[in-house]
């Protein structure tokens, strides 16, 4: 009996992925899962960080893990966060409608599969990926090259759109049978629906808003916001998580506020107080408030203190009393009257 | 219990978001040996679920899971 073909699939967490590994296991491959962790995934705990999240009665999960285990396969989750970098500050083919680098991106994760795929002796790639459908990297004329530029050449197969594609090696010697492949396109997602159903899959992550936060318009906002204010765009994890944290505020040009919305990211940002300066309202409830910013004069303070005030128990009095504090000196207590909700300009909302 | 158990390796993945925690357990009990204990220290409450899930799949066990105000330990024993 000969030994089964090994095929990596990459494991989003999403319906097509799923789809693709299964389509794969029906014809007896082994298969083995693959996920990146670029610090910008959309993942459930992110979002849980708020009271509100916490409070949905469906179990918080993994969604490419769920998926594994649906599909009763291994994943191995890989963190690529500092060589992604590279993709996100300088994407060869460009960003998408935000700063998205999907084409890059694509061609950064299939390289670093087929990678994986050599040290671990496995013999081909599988994506859940479907011509014609967004984002930029399923493109016909991008698919290519995406197999050139990754360097993966004819040993990636997207078992859902295979008949619409040049024949790849597995297909050719027969590793995988071509005839049981799939010929999907486009955005329509109903054909995907009625497979999911053959196969008896009744749950899986609806793919709405993608898995990456660069494709998402608000926190792309909020990333360009943050490379104007910096000398430099590199970034750490801490930043790129802060981004998806709080309101984000900037009433000047020096400093800007993120203003928990919740006690859940009121308990978040407090791990961060050894690191920025903050606010704590004391005389009433209300969230923390971490400043980003150098240099900062008393009257940028007071600003602040107002605005954070507008968010805290106290917006309709005359006085709210804040503790201010900095990891590099002495903090101080202070009172301020909330800042008026017109004045609150949109301008400052990041 | 065996002697393999006498021992029981730490790891502290607090402060870390999901699915960092499970990064770091898996890249730790590739360096482990069957038998081994493996108990992470974490702070996101997704673990609780993500890390026993990708013990399911990988073949590990989770031997006990601890949730108090502050932390969560998940005990893993090595497949």
């Amino acid at each position: 009996m000969n030994t089964p073909r090994k095929a990596v699939a990459l494991i989003s967490g999403g319906l097509d992925s799923m789809l693709a590994a299964k389509v794969m296991l029906e014809q007896g491959i082994h298969v083995e899962g693959i996920n990146f962790f670029t610090g910008f995934c959309v993942e459930g705990h992110t979002h849980a960080i708020r009271n509100k999240d916490q409070e949905k009665k469906e179990k918080k999960r993994n969604n490419a893990l769920w998926t594994a285990e649906q599909l009763g396969i291994k994943l191995h989750i890989i963190d690529i966060i500092e060589p992604y970098k590279d993709v996100v500050l300088n994407p060869k083919h460009g960003y998408g409608a935000n700063l998205n680098p999907c084409l890059d991106c694509k061609i950064f994760m299939v390289r670093e599969a087929h990678k994986w795929m050599n040290e671990n002796n496995f013999d081909f790639i599988i994506t859940g990926e479907v011509v014609g459908q967004r984002p930029k990297s399923q493109r016909k004329e991008t698919m290519p090259i995406v197999q050139k530029e990754s360097g993966i050449q004819d040993l990636l197969l997207r078992p859902l759109c295979a008949h619409n594609l040049p024949e790849t090696l597995p297909e050719r010697e027969d590793w995988v049978n071509r005839e049981k492949l799939l010929d999907f396109h486009g955005r329509n997602r109903k054909p995907q629906m009625a497979l999911a159903k053959d196969f008896g899959f009744k749950d899986y992550a609806q793919p709405a808003g993608g898995c990456c936060f660069l494709t998402d318009a608000n926190y792309s906002s909020k990333l360009q916001d943050m490379w104007n204010h910096r000398p430099s765009r590199d970034y750490t994890l801490d930043d790129i998580i802060l981004l998806k944290v709080g309101r984000h505020i900037r009433p000047r040009e020096n400093f800007k506020l993120i203003v928990a919305r919740d006690a859940g990211e009121t308990r978040y940002l407090g791990g961060y107080k050894k690191q920025f300066k903050h606010l704590i309202m004391r005389s009433h409830s209300g969230p923390l408030t971490l400043i980003e910013g150098d240099e900062l004069s008393i009257e940028d303070i007071q600003l602040a203190a107002a605005i954070a005030a507008r968010y805290g128990q106290g917006r309709d009095t005359d006085e709210v009393e804040f503790e201010y504090a900095d990891p590099q000196n002495d903090g101080y207590q202070f009172s301020v009257k909330p800042l008026p909700a017109d004045e609150v300009k949109p301008v400052w909302l990041v | 219990m065996s002697s393999k158990h006498d021992q029981i390796t730490e790891l502290d993945a607090r402060n870390l978001m999901c699915p960092l925690p499970v990064i770091r357990a898996q890249d730790r009990i590739k360096t482990m040996h069957s038998g081994e204990l493996l108990n992470v220290i974490c702070s996101d409450p997704g673990a609780l679920n993500d890390i026993p899930a990708w013990c399911r799949i990988n073949g590990h066990r989770v031997i006990s899971t601890l949730h108090d105000d502050y932390n969560i330990e998940v005990l893993v024993e090595v497949g």
